[in-house]
């Protein structure tokens, strides 16, 4: 019992929940974007796994790491498009196409992947970011590894939460995406477009979502494998009805979540004779139970899945 | 110009608007597959020729279709009445353990046909009850049933890999992960003499008719489509919507457990944690290509089955990676999704 309380007072244990949690903070901040717009994105999963190939084979065949992330952000915006293309132009179920831009987009990935690289007895890797060190902060105790030791990317995610919070509640921009998931006649009454709003809210959050996926093969891992991402797409919508759609709270989601994950983690070693998928089940049961707590109080953006047409009431 | 709802769909425009999205997806992973110096044409030829080329081959087309059938009726039946279960994949699973598991010597002074009807019903059982639940807390507490259908594909996928290597472990597989067999007298007879094709594939295709009349037949299939359609006027006309969603939760995951169910006492006799190559999710392309007909479900399940096992036999031919029958799948839905634009609205200027 003490030994599974211990856990929390060591520093890798914090460390390691930044590490789990930037995926998700990228993921959940790239979903927000888009449902905050008025638009569910499912095709997160197959993004998130576009995101970690292109961002690996960029570096596999000679980029550096941040330009790997920029080219991983583009497939994802390129996916974005073409679900922007299908449910805001075409105004087509949203449930549905995102699950084709989920399956598009993995079954793509997996494609190119085989095309390209040769895959022998162990998975060809390439050099990942490295944790920073920053002169004495890094070497602070505790806190030093656990905040000021993460790779580049945490810190990005964690920048791109403040500046979606900052956009989202004080600039016109912001307003107007919002009003967008809301009221889309009232924004087209101001004179705006909201079709243009929701493509390019979509195009940006998928954007940061293969972000999340990138994260995966140039930072957390340094190989990519089909099925690699294993549903944390999916946790991030749940966490973006767990947060209210409000940035901070996701960020609090995401970070809770990977305490709870990396914890899990550890306390298999303490904890013997309990089947490990028991543990690796956790995630998943505790994502649905969020979400059975905090769906009768969500304040669900009004037009959510609603397509809209000009001209139509 | 501006698009108008059509008020019903002419046959014509609903049998070509699935084969125009399939020739599109064709056409699209064509250019993938030259990306592979491979010649289009070629790598279709083979695809053809391993999907029908034998007696063998066709077979195996049958045999991957019929699961495809069942995931893909699963889907359509609960997209009619806009319940989205992702969760077929999960379903199959569930009933593919439960089918292993009550089959594995706890029938043993049964008469087998009332045993492997027993071992089918549990197993559509486990998958009506694995989505009976999100449909509950949807009602209940209204959580969206994609994401905890989705989550729990993940779970049901760990509870098999807990079963198989602890309590329904095979001590006689050599380590492999692997459940305890089915009885041998359970196993669903062949077909086709030295073939893998069985009994299965016409339960499915048995289970397709009875979909069918369900919906076209009965008034619960009106009040599904009603509920579908417009779920305040449905309710006004009388139709009891928490009733009605909770039934097809119940005919939808049963139908996925079925497969699962089928494909243990059909093809493997015991189950893996590979057992399934994605059969849920590609039962909900397969739901969409035939445009949520219980008919369509049948051609387009043979469609899909055609691309996975045709893909094969291409990969192993030309060196084209086997990942391309995936995303010729995956384009199908994309380009259907298109197609359906066109069956549902007309252009007018």
């Amino acid at each position: 019992m003490m030994q599974a309380l211990d856990i929390f007072a060591t520093a890798s244990l914090w460390a390691a929940v930044l590490r789990i949690a930037t995926p998700l903070i990228f993921g959940v901040i790239g979903a927000l974007i888009c449902e905050r717009s008025g638009v569910l994105n499912l095709g997160i999963e197959g993004i998130m796994t576009m995101g970690a190939m292109v961002g690996w084979l960029a570096v596999w065949f000679g980029c550096d790491l941040w330009t790997g992330l920029a080219l991983a952000a583009l497939a994802g915006a390129l996916l974005g498009l073409l679900h922007a293309g299908l449910t805001v132009t075409l105004g087509l179920s949203q449930h549905v196409s995102g699950l084709a831009i989920t399956l598009f987009g993995a079954s793509l990935s997996a494609y190119l992947f085989r095309l390209t690289v040769e895959v022998g007895t162990l998975p060809p890797s390439i050099a990942p970011f490295q944790p920073l060190a920053i002169p004495v902060l890094s070497d602070l105790p505790f806190v030093g590894p656990v905040l000021f030791s993460q790779t580049a990317p945490t810190y990005l995610a964690l920048a791109l939460v403040a500046l979606t919070a900052w956009v989202l509640a004080r600039t016109p921009l912001g307003l107007a995406i919002r009003m967008t998931g809301e009221n889309p006649d009232a924004v087209a009454a101001q004179g705006l477009d909201p079709i243009r709003i929701r493509i390019g809210a979509v195009v940006v959050g998928s954007a940061i979502m293969a972000l999340g996926g990138a994260f995966l093969t140039t930072a957390a891992f340094n190989s990519f494998f089909p099925g690699m991402v294993q549903g944390r797409g999916w946790i991030c919508i749940a966490l973006v009805v767990f947060s209210a759609w409000q940035p901070g709270k996701a960020l609090l989601g995401a970070l809770l979540f990977a305490l709870f994950d990396a914890y899990q983690l550890r306390l298999q070693h303490v904890v013997a004779g309990v089947p490990y998928q028991l543990f690796l089940m956790a995630p998943y049961v505790l994502s649905i139970l969020a979400l059975v707590l905090v769906a009768r109080r969500a304040r669900v953006p009004e037009a959510l899945m609603i397509p809209y047409r000009r001209g139509e009431r | 110009m501006r698009l108008e709802r059509r008020a019903d769909t002419p046959l014509v425009l609903a049998i070509t608007a699935p084969l125009l999205a399939v020739v599109a997806a064709l056409a699209i992973s064509g250019g993938l597959i030259a990306l592979a110096d491979v010649n289009p044409a070629t790598a279709y030829a083979e695809m053809l020729r391993g999907a029908f080329g034998s007696r063998l081959a066709v077979t195996e087309t049958l045999t991957r279709a019929t699961p495809l059938i069942l995931t893909g009726l699963a889907a359509a039946v609960a997209f009619r009445a806009r319940l989205w279960n992702i969760g077929a994949e999960g379903q199959f699973m569930a009933g593919a353990l439960v089918a292993a598991w009550i089959g594995h010597g706890m029938l043993g002074g049964v008469p087998v046909l009332l045993a492997v009807a027993g071992v089918l019903l549990a197993g559509m059982a486990a998958g009506a009850v694995l989505l009976v639940l999100p449909a509950l807390l949807r009602l209940r507490f209204g959580v969206d049933e994609v994401v905890v259908t989705l989550l729990m594909n993940f779970i049901v996928l760990l509870v098999v890999g807990l079963m198989i290597e602890g309590p329904l472990k095979d001590p006689l597989a050599f380590g492999w992960p692997q459940s305890v067999p089915v009885d041998r007298a359970l196993m669903l007879p062949d077909l086709v003499a030295r073939s893998r094709l069985h009994v299965g594939f016409l339960l499915a295709l048995a289970a397709a008719a009875a979909v069918w009349a369900l919906q076209a037949r009965t008034v619960f299939g009106a009040e599904t489509r009603a509920a579908g359609l417009n779920p305040v006027a449905a309710t006004f006309a009388g139709v009891a919507l928490p009733r009605t969603l909770l039934l097809v939760a119940a005919i939808s995951g049963a139908l996925a457990g079925l497969s699962g169910a089928i494909e243990v006492l059909g093809v493997t006799g015991y189950v893996t944690t590979t057992l399934s190559p994605g059969f849920g999710y590609a039962g909900i392309v397969v739901a969409m290509l035939a445009a949520l007909h219980p008919a369509g479900v049948v051609a387009a399940a043979l469609f899909v089955a055609t691309v996975f096992v045709g893909a094969d036999a291409m990969s192993r031919a030309t060196g084209v990676p086997s990942f391309i029958a995936d995303v010729i799948v995956s384009v199908s839905l994309l380009t259907m999704l298109i197609a359906l634009l066109f069956t549902s609205y007309r252009i007018r200027r």
